[in-house]
């Protein structure tokens, strides 16, 4: 078995240090991140009703949850008499062995991918290529990542770490056919990507995709997307599998009214993204004619046990929160380790795999609350990371205590001595990038762990001075 | 236990008795308000590049042959009205009538046109049901311009009427724009997968 697709090989603060020495990713994140910020700010202060949607679709969400039992059973019925043959997964194995028997009953060994974050998490690629089966990623920016054999670094623009020249470098010598005069012209480069797809698409005979959302009344799936490969994939191949986690519901047709408006004005700042496909089943004549849903538990219940951090379960995935994280934009998403990087990253995958598995990634956060206020849902991503930390703390003492949530990450951390003299020398090597990088922009009082990081500028580290005397003495001031 | 009751029974088990939550509030505007539904459509379609003409009835053929001019096949759907057509001179392919057009005879078509279910004025989108004069979904994604005839009665407000407007049971396809990607730097590029052109012509 390859690696979890949600734990990353390395605890938060140590990917973090690797990602910070890497000058032109930082320079890419930040551009990018702030270019769609600006959009995103300017779509959604042209909606004179936005935060009524907010709090409609917060309030939807909370709906689905406590009404789930009876939303899926319902979504099932009318999935199933439109023709759909829905299945059902316990963990990210049991979706794989699913989607796997399904590709092999059709005969064929090649699938084309619409972006989707479920297979990702249940590391459906690796599971079909260990099967003989070639899963094809079509949408842009992840056949960028797998031709570069990397993993994606952002929610909805997953090569948001490579800037035009070096997409070109990674086409010029990885994708078969291209021209070796290729130029970095986002023109050229999306023209390259459409040939190189185009035959593929045409003759496809088995789609992959997951789902923004599974209407519960009439067992209607909607894929929102940008390049028109999800339309090609939803479209053009004879057998379709959706694979698509339980907390996706949305309780009737209508309630689409609301996330059809929240979700492109936050996710790529535009006033709807250019292709949105809604599908019900089989039509007849239109579309694939064997259609196939997988519903994916992979943690979700779990999640749902906690009643504070059961809300990351309304994410619709818009990756607002990514754009505006100033933690995200300096170490970028790989740091997090999971197919779920920044805030929402922080508080979904320590639930999905349990805290034990992901203990770092509640720290990953100044707790600065900007993920909340662009939060389309209205997800209180800090205080589930209070929350989250809290656990992580328990986990490591057996029990809660109130002074310990006082001392939240301090605790923690200097509990462990072997885990107190790592940090120790990450916080030394890291000290100097971080400070150049908040040279421009002031983020106030870091948290564990990255209040380390942020000692040269806050509260200067001398090499002598204990680090439990500097860490005291920093913490007086903030 | 198979998976589906395992599942149902988690559910069950994590919620416990918790409380029901109060109702949805649904305060936001169900219908949008909008002056000028037929000017606003044009802007917006045109902020994402499609190009976007107005005619009256009577006009609509010659309309349509202009901008089909360089087109040389033209696939469309088995219903389109066959008096949008008689100004256009290159060949014409129905989807449908004797039979269905392959992939390769859709790829083969330089244009596809068609009309729409409904088209929303504040987000600039079209959308499809596979209703009159729209053919199935592949017909609208293979040819690589898109020619969309919109009466401006079929134009609404707002995304809940959309919304509203809507049978779920069909299959539907919004459209807003050619196809595009924001996938390098960021910036939207037009032209990917999908048409790369989109010319939406509004009939009054
Ligand atoms: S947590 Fe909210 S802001 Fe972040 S991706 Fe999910 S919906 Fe978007």
């Amino acid at each position: 078995m390859t690696r979890n697709p949600l734990v990353g090989e390395l605890p938060f603060p140590e990917a973090a240090r690797r990602e910070l020495s890497r000058e032109q990713l930082r320079r890419n994140l930040r551009s990018a991140t702030h270019t769609i910020r600006d959009k995103r700010a300017r779509m959604v202060a042209e909606v004179p009703d936005w935060e009524e949607l907010r709090v409609a679709g917060s309030a939807i969400k909370a709906d689905v949850l406590a009404r789930l039992p009876e939303l899926l059973t319902r979504f099932e019925a009318a999935a199933t008499a439109a023709g759909a043959r829905v299945h059902w997964a316990r963990d990210a194995a049991e979706a794989c062995a699913i989607v796997t028997r399904l590709v092999r009953e059709t005969g064929t060994d090649e699938v084309v991918k619409v972006k989707s974050m479920a297979t990702q998490e249940i590391g459906l690629n690796e599971a079909l290529e260990a099967a003989g089966i070639t899963a094809l990623e079509t949408d842009l920016a992840e056949l960028i990542v797998q031709l570069a054999d990397d993993t994606p670094s952002h929610i909805l623009v997953p090569a948001i770490h490579y800037n035009r020249s070096e997409i070109r470098d990674i086409f010029r010598e990885r994708m078969a056919g291209t021209d070796p005069d290729l130029t970095d012209d986002p023109r050229a480069l999306a023209e390259a990507a459409r040939r190189y797809l185009r035959e593929r698409f045409l003759s496809a005979k088995v789609a992959v995709s997951g789902a923004n959302f599974a209407v519960a009344d009439t067992g209607t799936l909607v894929v929102l997307e940008s390049e028109g490969n999800g339309r090609m994939c939803l479209t053009l191949p004879e057998t379709l599998i959706s694979v698509v986690g339980i907390e996706k519901l949305v309780p009737t047709f209508a309630d689409l009214e609301v996330f059809l408006q929240l979700l492109p004005r936050s996710s790529t700042g535009e006033r709807m993204n250019p292709y949105t496909s809604m599908w019900t089943g089989v039509t007849s004549g239109d579309g694939p004619q064997d259609v196939h849903i997988v519903l994916v538990d992979n943690g979700r219940t779990a999640t749902l046990a906690d009643e504070v951090g059961r809300q990351a379960l309304h994410c619709i995935r818009c990756s607002a929160c990514l754009n505006v994280c100033p933690v995200y934009e300096r170490v970028g998403g790989h740091a997090y380790g999971s197919v779920y990087p920044g805030p929402i990253g922080a508080v979904l995958t320590p639930q999905l795999t349990g805290v034990a598995a992901n203990r770092s990634l509640p720290f990953a956060s100044t707790l600065c609350g900007a993920c909340f206020d662009v939060c389309p849902v209205r997800i209180d991503i800090p205080q589930v990371l209070v929350h989250l930390r809290q656990q992580a703390v328990d986990e490591r003492r057996g029990h809660p205590s109130a002074e310990r949530t006082a001392m939240r990450a301090a605790t923690w951390i200097m509990s462990a001595g072997r885990r107190y003299t790592r940090v120790l020398r990450i916080a030394r090597r890291a000290t100097r990038p971080l400070a150049a990088l908040l040279r421009r922009r002031t983020v106030r009082r870091l948290p564990w762990p990255l209040s380390a990081w942020t000692a040269e500028r806050d509260a200067p580290l001398p090499a002598g001075e204990s680090f439990r005397d500097w860490w005291a003495r920093s913490r007086e001031g903030s | 236990m198979d998976a589906r009751t395992e599942i149902l029974d988690r559910i069950r088990s994590a919620l416990g008795n918790g409380a029901a939550p109060p109702p949805v509030p649904r305060d936001y505007l169900r219908t949008a308000e909008c002056a000028d539904p037929v000017e606003l459509l044009t802007e917006r379609l045109a902020d994402y590049r499609a190009t976007v003409r107005h005619c009256g009835p009577g006009e609509l053929a010659a309309t349509l042959a202009a901008v089909l001019a360089d087109d040389p096949r033209l696939a469309v759907p088995y219903d389109l009205p066959g008096e949008w057509l008689t100004g256009y001179r290159g060949e014409v392919a129905r989807d449908g009538d004797p039979a269905p057009l392959t992939v390769a005879e859709l790829d083969d078509a330089s244009a596809v046109l068609t009309g729409c279910a409904i088209a929303i004025a504040t987000t600039g989108t079209i959308v499809l049901d596979a209703g009159p004069a729209q053919g199935r979904r592949a017909l609208t994604l293979v040819p690589d311009h898109h020619v969309c005839v919109v009466r401006t009665d079929q134009i609404v407000a707002g995304v809940p009427d959309a919304v509203a407007a809507l049978d779920p049971r069909r299959p539907l396809t919004w459209i807003s724009g050619p196809s595009a990607t924001s996938d390098i730097e960021l910036n939207r590029v037009e032209g990917v997968h999908g048409p790369r052109r989109l010319d939406v012509v509004l009939v009054r």
